[in-house]
């Protein structure tokens, strides 16, 4: 299985579809190339109309769609994706957005009992193609509820894909793959990286979408993890707000010899441990990083699969390094329960050492 | 047995007593004035039909052919009766019990009997039949019940000024659901979309052992108020009341006025499911009670006392009964279990690794057992 996602170079006679973006501009213009190109794609959710959204990831689109395509509901998490399920079996594609993390709860039920298995119950006869945007992670200072990473919680129900960009280019790409998938998606999108730039390819998803074969493109490039950063020595594994984390510690690694690979999962349902495992041979030591908490989180699955099929290749037991088993703390703290520099640099000398 | 609150018997529209005698009402005349007698008779058929393949399903489980059967045995009048109401562009969300409905909606009885039976969540397309699979977590498909009738509003399908082209929605559920926030959820949400959704509350009394009152202080159709949408009480053992009150919530849904919230009170004759056992939770007085308000007999004695049914159409329907019957266990005895590799379809509309790595490992598994099947 390749990690790497084919981007055909840019030829000096075509024009230039290249720009630079916000991770919340990315999603933005994401979500504007998806309604233009279905009429049926709605957005839904709390604020997200003329406020934009508390982020103001939906800036604009309500003034230029208006209310029936820019919904801003009832204060009802359980409401709105119970509705855009309705919605969907007349053969709306709602892209709903959860104003943060911690107030996904109430919608767990519709979730997890209704919107991931009504495809099984129906025998393929419905298709529920919603996607549901969650702000999520910390790192921001934010009160109780505002920082939290449940993507786990989600990845154990069959039925339910996952997705969390890393960088403005996955962000408008992941986004429209995500709409344009027939099954429902669940897109975390890591707060704290809303605002770091970086040059949007805008040209290559379109073509992909556009063409016969879109959705299954779309939906299977979705789930490849990418190679953020080659190395030989370490397998350094992450995604969402912790991928910059992880070329920072790769950079800083660097310095003293230790040469690390980072992997971008960018899907974590299905997950590409595919990508991972290969890696792991190549280099015997993997460190996972993530901001959830470690206990039955991403990490301890993908370190079950790395164990279970590189068994012999391995020269360190894999290492976890994320959230602990408390509530995410007050604010005051959460730099010491976020991973950090240091304790992502702690695993990989712990590997590197063992 | 007038106790008050949900339990309460007073404000209920009636169209016809207990004794089967046809009694007016300004307001839902109008919407029961189309019924012929070759109407009403074709309700009696149906209630019957359902009541006595309701008994079949019931002998079937305790045969050990079904692994649970929930029986909608007291309830036909509010199934039938509001079944009859709907016409083609409408849609139904029921709950669990609503085989009554789907009889209305052309559902073959039969084929519902596979969810029972263990072989598949869902037995029929709903597409084809107007009628949504059952959602068995009590009070989620009010919700997507909402977001259809939003859906059919911004397609046209309401108030379009060609009344045979609009739709609504009826989402059916039971007094117990009522607690349920995705009801109060719905029910907000239609009301700020002026969705065309009717809710019928199917208020049985009981949610498994719990009374009504455990659910409300008040007649759940006062619930609507609250929320700005116009209820109505109606007797649920009445099929003709059932009926007009239906065709009148769904004409107001249709035309544009937004949602209706209808409650009618009933009461389930036969356990919850065939794993209950109600003699631990109500007495036989209470029972008696209500079967002396029978909603079968009830249409009955009205055709009788109008000379409507005579003994060829109950011998006809008698006979339909029975080869339903002998359909039925002939039906269920032979359906055998699908491959197992088949549990893995439709986990997902396109390909998911996690599946299609299990699937693959299962295959392989399975397959282990071919060699020494062959070496035996």
């Amino acid at each position: 299985m390749t990690a790497t996602i084919e981007r055909p170079a840019t030829t000096a006679s075509a024009p230039s579809t290249t720009t630079t973006l916000t991770m919340a501009g990315a999603i933005n213009a994401g979500l504007r190339a998806a309604m233009d190109r279905d009429p049926k794609v709605l957005l839904m959710g709390e604020d997200i109309g003329a406020l934009g959204g508390v982020f103001r990831v939906t800036d604009g689109l309500h003034k230029d769609f208006g209310d029936d395509r820019v919904m801003d509901t009832p204060l009802a998490e359980s409401g709105i994706v119970g509705t855009a399920i309705g919605m969907a079996m007349r053969g709306y594609r709602s892209v709903i957005e959860i104003q943060f993390d911690g107030f996904i709860f109430p919608a767990y039920d519709q979730i997890t009992t209704q919107l991931a298995k009504m495809h099984y119950r129906s025998q393929g006869q419905i298709t529920l193609p919603i996607v549901i945007r969650v702000p999520f992670a910390g790192g921001i200072g934010a009160v109780e509820h505002h920082s939290e990473s449940p993507e786990a919680l989600f990845a154990h129900t069959a039925g339910l894909r996952i997705v969390s960009p890393a960088t403005p280019q996955d962000a408008y790409d992941l986004i429209q793959q995500s709409i344009a998938c027939p099954d429902p998606v669940m897109f975390f999108e890591p707060k704290a990286r809303y605002w770091d730039k970086g040059e949007v390819d805008t040209a290559r998803v379109s073509a992909q979408l556009d063409a016969a074969d879109g959705q299954s493109a779309g939906t299977a490039e979705m789930a490849k993890a990418r190679v953020a950063r080659e190395g030989a020595d370490v397998t350094l594994v992450a995604y969402g707000p912790t991928v910059r984390l992880a070329l920072q510690a790769a950079e800083v690694a660097a310095k003293d010899g230790t040469d690390v690979e980072v992997i971008d999962l960018r899907s974590i349902s299905p997950l590409d441990s595919g990508a991972v495992v290969a890696s792991a041979k190549r280099t015997g030591r993997v460190v996972v990083v993530h901001e959830a908490p470690t206990s039955f989180g991403s990490g301890a699955e993908l370190s079950a699969r790395v164990t279970e099929q590189a068994f012999f290749h391995l020269h360190a037991p894999v290492l976890r390094v994320g959230g602990f088993h408390t509530p995410y703390p007050g604010a005051t703290y959460e730099h010491d329960y976020l991973p950090s520099l240091d304790r992502v640099l702690d695993a990989v000398d712990r590997v590197i050492q063992h | 047995m007038d106790v008050g609150g949900p339990l309460s018997e007073e404000g209920l529209v009636q169209l016809l007593t207990p004794a089967g005698e046809r009694i007016g009402n300004e307001q839902f005349d109008p919407f029961a004035a189309h019924l012929s007698a070759h109407d009403l008779r074709a309700f009696w058929r149906d209630m019957t039909v359902l009541r006595s393949w309701d008994l079949e399903a019931t002998s079937l489980q305790r045969q050990g052919e079904l692994g649970l059967w929930v029986q909608s045995l007291g309830q036909e009048a509010a199934q039938i009766g509001s079944g009859h109401a709907l016409r083609e562009p409408d849609f139904v969300f029921p709950s669990y019990r609503e085989h009554g409905v789907a009889l209305t909606r052309d559902v073959d009885l039969v084929e519902i009997l596979r969810i029972f039976r263990g072989l598949q969540h869902g037995a029929w397309n709903p597409a084809d039949h107007g009628f949504h699979l059952y959602s068995l977590v009590i009070g989620t498909h009010a919700l997507h019940a909402t977001g259809y009738a939003m859906a059919l509003d911004r397609d046209g399908l309401v108030a379009s000024g060609d009344p045979d082209k609009d739709g609504a929605v009826v989402a059916y559920f039971g007094d117990g659901a009522t607690s349920q926030g995705d009801v109060s959820e719905a029910m907000v949400f239609a009301a700020v979309n002026n969705a065309p959704v009717v809710f019928f509350v199917q208020n049985n009394q009981f949610a498994i052992s719990e009374p009504a009152t455990r659910q409300s202080r008040v007649p759940i159709a006062d619930r609507g108020k609250g929320f700005g949408i116009p209820s109505v009480r109606v007797d649920g053992n009445d099929v003709i009341a059932c009926h007009a009150v239906t065709r009148w919530a769904l004409e107001h849904a249709r035309s544009g006025q937004g949602p209706v919230l209808i409650e009618a009170f009933t009461y389930r004759m036969g356990a919850h499911t065939t794993s209950d056992d109600p003699t631990r939770y109500r007495s036989k007085a209470q029972d008696e009670h209500w079967r002396e308000r029978d909603p079968i007999a009830r249409l009955d004695a009205h055709l009788t006392r109008s000379g409507e049914l005579d003994e060829q159409f109950r011998a006809q329907v008698a006979a339909e009964c029975k080869a339903l019957g002998e359909r039925t266990r002939t039906t269920v005895r032979g359906w055998t279990k699908p491959p197992t590799t088949t549990m893995f379809d439709h986990v997902y509309a396109l390909p998911h690794a996690t599946v299609e790595a299990e699937r693959a490992w299962f295959e392989r598994y399975e397959s282990s057992f071919a060699d020494v099947e062959a070496t035996r």
